[in-house]
């Protein structure tokens, strides 16, 4: 995973609640196999016509917009299906952090496991953001996951939290399975208890 | 030793899977069942390749095909679709590679896995379950805890059998009293969903209790839990009790004999105690529950069937009326409008939501001696090949047919756009899937989410119709 430790760039606003998976990535562009290549399909119905041309009117095919490594958004970002296939959409694309009042669980887990960072903040600092993010390239938005704080374009520094454990492991980069893997030995031993105890799960 | 504090059914699954509790109070859980299908695998098993990983507990692991496949006879002459192909070849070479059980696509037991793994009683009460995909709350029907978990989690639960959890917060919804005529476990969780809204679980796992609950039957159940998640909860359950027992005693792969004596008095002290704590209670009076329809592009957008729909400019703020209105315009809707009236082009019987024999049987009471309006397609999807099975044995597939539904072979078909079976551009469905969101049965589709009942009742009018107009007729 790549480490996330802090990020200024221009940030895309899309003022919605309810942002689910399917839209971030319809299940249709679910068929590979591979982790790479999903951001051109990030959004696709919104940002595609019917024939495959663009729709000009959806934020992500204005400049500056085209390069936003930041999305500002409502409530209950990531609803829906458990596809991990949107945060590799949005990382594909160049989106490593998403700002929202709150998220939808699976969606926020699958964030941490891929180095994109969920923020969450009061809906009413999310519309200043939105503000900000309203004037384009001239207005970055700073992310520093270090110090946990969000740098408006005017340099008022807005505070967040994130879990130690998860913070940790995003600053570092750090794949949770290898760390899991050092306690084999509690894994053993909880096996053979369950064997004993419940017989039935083992066949 | 002082006398323990009253625990949910929640906690008492949670406490007896937790190898290890980290410094931060991050626990280390133990996954029971790990059930695996196409689309959300394969680069799971890329992961261990690379790190020369194996599958740690290949017993505790069952893989099945079901999202990405043609549900007609084609799948008898190979998957047409070369992405969807090797997707699926991909599942079978992983299979074989690291010695995880595979249900084949052309085996009687295949069949959607929310579907597959109560049937075959691979799914038990008090377990921990999880498979790559969201709708695992279903198998909480069970009395387990199940949730869905991404790819990397997949690929964490296949390397250690184990996930990093933090404790979810306990939210209990009591539906007490007794169902309506023509209402049914759907209508329920869509009225919960109506209440709660899409983030109202957030956080939490929900546990349904009450007579209204009790009085549903496994599949009833499933569809209840299945759906918890569109109410924001990762997972949702039912403690189990006697109708649980009845089922898994039935089922293939349930323990039987000393085995099952003795997993049923595990099985009886899992119920939440008397005064448990929940963080969370939502109470709804079951004789209050109409048949539910949903009528724009989020699972809370729901209304009795005898509604209108809403004015957008009705709305308290303006971040919610341009909800509104993108709502009523993608669904091609006019405020006020009865939602009786709105003529479907497809009706879809099917999906891990309602797909189980006791919705097909449903379906085929009310189709019985009736025909599918002309110029509606209606599609009845059988969960499993076991269902189809007995359906068939039933005699239920040929009612269907003789109405002009079609009868087709199990998987998850039209609830997700993914294979086949998709929706059109501005064609309206009946369905009794679980997600309404814009392009999700098909770009530019318009889905209407309701029971099997009401879905039957509506490929018989044409239009969105009242179930309680069309009951099974005495004789035909």
């Amino acid at each position: 995973m790549q480490a996330f430790t802090t990020l200024t760039g221009i940030a895309a606003p899309m003022p919605a609640a309810n942002v689910d998976t399917d839209k971030i990535i319809p299940a249709r562009f679910l068929k590979s196999i591979s982790r790479s290549g999903f951001g051109k399909h990030l959004f696709a119905n919104m940002r595609f016509n019917p024939d495959g041309s663009e729709n000009p009117d959806f934020v992500l095919n204005k400049e500056p917009y085209r390069k936003a490594e930041v999305l500002i958004a409502y409530e209950n970002f990531g609803c829906g299906s458990s596809r991990e296939h949107a945060p590799w959409a949005l990382l594909d694309f160049g989106i490593r952090c998403v700002i929202a009042p709150d998220f939808a669980d699976i969606f926020n887990n699958n964030c941490f496991k891929n180095g994109v960072l969920p923020v969450r903040l009061p809906r009413e600092v999310c519309e200043q953001l939105m503000e900000d993010a309203r004037l384009g390239g001239n207005a970055r938005i700073t992310v520093d996951l270090e110090r946990e704080v969000v740098v408006r374009p005017s340099g008022e520094e807005i505070p967040f939290k994130i879990d130690p454990l998860r913070r940790h492991l995003m600053l570092n980069g750090l794949d949770d399975i290898g760390q899991t893997m050092q306690h084999g030995a509690s894994i053993d031993s909880f096996e053979a208890k369950q064997q004993a105890a419940q017989p039935w799960l083992h066949g | 030793m002082s006398a323990q504090k009253p625990r949910t059914l929640f906690d008492k699954i949670w406490d007896a899977h937790v190898v290890e509790t980290l410094p931060d109070g991050t626990a280390l859980l133990y996954i029971d069942l790990h059930l695996t299908h196409e689309v959300t695998t394969p680069q799971a098993f890329d992961g261990l390749r690379a790190a020369g990983r194996k599958l740690r507990r290949p017993d505790r692991t069952l893989g099945v095909i079901d999202h990405n496949i043609a549900t007609d006879a084609s799948r008898y002459t190979g998957i047409v679709d070369p992405e969807s192909r090797l997707q699926v070849e991909t599942l079978e070479r992983n299979a074989v590679e690291f010695g995880m059980p595979l249900i084949p696509l052309l085996d009687a037991r295949q069949g959607i896995v929310h579907v597959i793994g109560p049937e075959l009683g691979r799914s038990l009460p008090g377990m921990t379950i999880v498979c790559g995909d969201s709708h695992t709350s279903t198998h909480g029907a069970m009395g387990a805890l199940a949730f869905g978990i991404g790819t990397s989690e997949v690929e964490h639960v296949l390397a250690t059998q184990t996930l990093l959890q933090k404790p979810a917060k306990n939210m209990q919804v009591l539906v007490e009293g007794n169902l309506a005529v023509g209402c049914s476990g759907k209508d329920i969780t869509l009225a919960v969903i109506g209440k709660i809204g899409t983030a109202g679980g957030t956080g939490h796992v929900i546990e349904y209790a009450g007579d209204a609950i009790r009085a549903l039957d496994m599949a009833g159940r499933m569809t209840v839990c299945n759906m918890s998640i569109e109410g924001g909860a990762r997972a949702g359950m039912v403690a189990p009790d006697q109708t649980t027992f009845d089922y898994i005693m039935k089922t293939p792969n349930g323990p039987k004999g000393e085995a099952f004596e003795q997993a049923l008095a595990w099985w009886k002290t899992l119920p939440t105690d008397a005064g448990a704590h929940f963080d969370t209670v939502v109470k709804l009076a079951a004789h209050e529950i109409a048949p539910q329809v949903t009528w724009g592009t989020s699972p809370e957008d729901v209304l009795p069937i005898t509604g209108v729909v809403p004015n957008p400019e009705e709305a308290a703020d303006e971040a919610r009326r341009a909800q509104l209105r993108r709502m009523v315009e993608y669904m091609g809707l006019t405020p006020g409008q009865r939602l009786q009236d709105l003529k479907i082009d497809v009706a879809f019987i099917g999906s891990c939501t309602n797909s189980r024999i006791e919705d097909i049987r449903i379906a085929a009471a009310i189709a019985r001696g009736r025909r599918v309006a002309d110029g509606v397609r209606a599609l009845v999807v059988p969960g499993s090949g076991l269902v189809k099975k007995q359906a068939e044995a039933e005699g239920l597939d040929r009612i269907l047919t003789e109405a002009g539904f079609e009868w087709r072979e199990a998987g998850c078909s039209m609830c997700l756009g993914m294979n086949p079976d998709k929706l059109t551009p501005g064609q309206r469905s009946a369905s009794t899937s679980n997600r309404n969101f814009e392009g999700r049965q098909g770009p530019g589709g318009r889905t209407h989410l309701l029971s099997p009942a009401m879905a039957a009742a509506a490929a018989i009018a044409g239009h969105l119709a009242d179930v309680r107009d069309y009951q099974p007729k005495e004789s035909v």
